[in-house]
């Protein structure tokens, strides 16, 4: 099987950068800013494959270049090296080449994203439902009544009372507000969805609802979806391979139970060790 | 009878930097697992015998050794290098394991959990959960336990759950550490029946027993662990 996503040497420094940036910075050196010219590393060297259907898994701990991965690659930030490549129906598209009504197009019909904060994902001005039906129309449904429909449908599927689908996302829950987002993302059914700490700061119990929807989700529709997480417990739940990233660096990639049982980096072993 | 997984000086070991010391686990391991046939690992707690099967299942990274597997389509694959997605494509389909306790997703009904790996193989939901209360109840697990998240299930409860949805996608090798370990006598003996009939399916099993006399019911072939060595101090 050919993978959906392959991602060669993706690198990301904040600032200018300098030769010295990538020897002072890292795991070794405990610190992603560079002693030379105070560039922040945020990403270097990250590599990876995700098949079609597979849930990757990026863990560490914050600063560690994890989000920084996601948002390159849905076009959020500019990525400083590497590549990458969206591949559907024998089409390849090198994602960094690309034009921004290019990205723009990739954005709205083919990729997903559900951000921590609901408000990088939402739009607060206008009722869940349009939020909805704004990803719809830049996906070229124009009718106002499939619109609705559609709208209704997926609330429906994420749990959000069809009664509130005209509310504002501002007086909704932070676990509805990250409901409506999931909605949002799926409304175009995106072969590819990344999630960036979705579950963070929930309540327990919607934190369950959310990753039981997430794992139906994957379930029905063969979504392939990238994961980023500090949380062990989401990462043993939804992945089934993993990363671990620490100042910018891909330490250690294997097989989630693998990665949980017999984790084989020094850090990833006191990470491990450390989960409740 | 073809063997369908061959292991060669099979070593594990783990290395703790926290503690900077090398526990070794299964050392020198060589065996092999057929087609239609039980191989039981024996020998004293400690001697890795866990760890062999982790390493099969790719749970555990293996330290050196090899061990090849021979796919459907014929061709060996040295489970001790392959790729992630190979591996993750072979325990969907071939390579089933039934650990020693139940790991499972929660709030999931049992029924569900046991139907997993079928639906996963692309089996209709429907069919899948008909195979699975067909399971359980030759596995007597009890009718009205079926629709419940096993969570607050028993030991033996939980035990025949993960027994069923080990066996339910007849994988073509079958790992099994201690499967009737927490199980009554009666219950055991469906479980030899089970195991029995799958064997004579054509399933390969490679099977950690408690009982030496579970390994006279069902083994075909035995392979005895020797204790491994002791810890290594490492130095930085």
């Amino acid at each position: 099987m050919k993978p959906i996503l392959s991602v060669q040497g993706l690198s990301k420094i904040h600032g200018r950068g300098c030769s010295k940036c990538i020897e002072t910075t890292g795991p070794e050196q405990e610190t992603n800013i560079c002693s030379w010219c105070g560039a922040v590393v945020a990403a270097h060297n990250v590599s990876f494959e995700l098949h079609p259907g597979e849930i990757l898994g990026i863990m560490g701990e914050s600063g560690s270049g994890k989000s920084t991965v996601v948002k390159t690659l849905f076009f959020d930030e500019e990525p400083t090296s590497g590549s990458a490549q969206f591949v559907e129906y024998d089409h390849v598209w090198n994602l960094f080449e690309l034009n921004a009504a290019q990205r723009r197009w990739l954005r709205n019909h083919r990729f997903g994203m559900v951000y921590q904060n609901p408000h990088l994902g939402l739009n607060f001005n206008v009722s869940a439902g349009g939020n909805i039906a704004e990803r719809l129309l830049m996906s070229d449904l124009v009718n106002y009544k499939a619109i609705r429909e559609r709208a209704l449908d997926l609330l429906a599927r994420t749990e959000v009372l069809a009664d509130r689908i005209d509310d504002s996302p501002k007086k909704f829950s932070g676990g509805m507000q990250q409901r409506v987002q999931i909605a949002k993302a799926l409304a175009t059914q995106p072969p590819l969805l990344f999630l960036d700490e979705v579950t963070t700061g929930l309540d327990l119990s919607v934190q369950a609802r959310i990753l039981d929807l997430i794992l139906e989700i994957q379930q029905e529709l063969k979504t392939a979806m990238v994961v980023v997480t500090h949380d062990l417990g989401v990462i043993r739940l939804l992945t089934s391979r993993a990363m671990v990233m620490k100042y910018g660096r891909v330490i250690e990639t294997g097989l989630t139970d693998q990665i949980l049982e017999d984790p084989q980096h020094a850090y990833t072993q006191r990470l491990v060790a450390s989960a409740l | 009878m073809n063997p369908i997984l061959q292991i060669e000086n099979l070593n594990k070991h783990f290395t703790l930097h926290e503690q900077g010391v090398q526990i070794p686990s299964c050392c020198g391991v060589n065996l092999t697992a057929t087609t239609g046939e039980l191989t039981a690992l024996v020998g004293p707690t400690g001697a890795g015998k866990s760890s062999v099967l982790k390493c099969v299942y790719r749970t555990y990274l293996p330290s050196s050794g090899s061990m090849l597997f021979t796919q459907a389509d014929g061709t060996a694959i040295d489970l001790s290098n392959a790729s992630e997605s190979e591996m993750l494509h072979l325990r969907e389909r071939d390579i089933g394991f039934v650990t020693q306790f139940l790991h499972c997703l929660p709030r999931k009904a049992a029924v569900d959990i046991v139907a997993a790996p079928l639906v996963r193989q692309g089996e209709s939901i429907v069919n899948a959960r008909d195979k699975a209360r067909e399971l359980l109840n030759t596995l007597n697990v009890p009718e009205r336990l079926w629709n419940v998240p096993p969570a607050t299930f028993s030991g033996g409860e939980k035990q025949r759950v993960n027994l069923a949805r080990g066996l339910i996608a007849k994988p073509r090798l079958l790992l099994l550490d201690e499967p009737t370990a927490s199980l009554d006598p009666h219950t055991t003996d469906r479980v030899v029946d089970l195991l029995n009939s799958i064997k004579q399916q054509g399933v390969a099993m490679l099977a950690i027993f408690h009982h030496p006399a579970l390994v006279d019911r069902l083994a075909d072939q035995v392979v005895e662990l020797a204790m491994a060595r002791h810890t290594l101090e490492l130095h930085a």
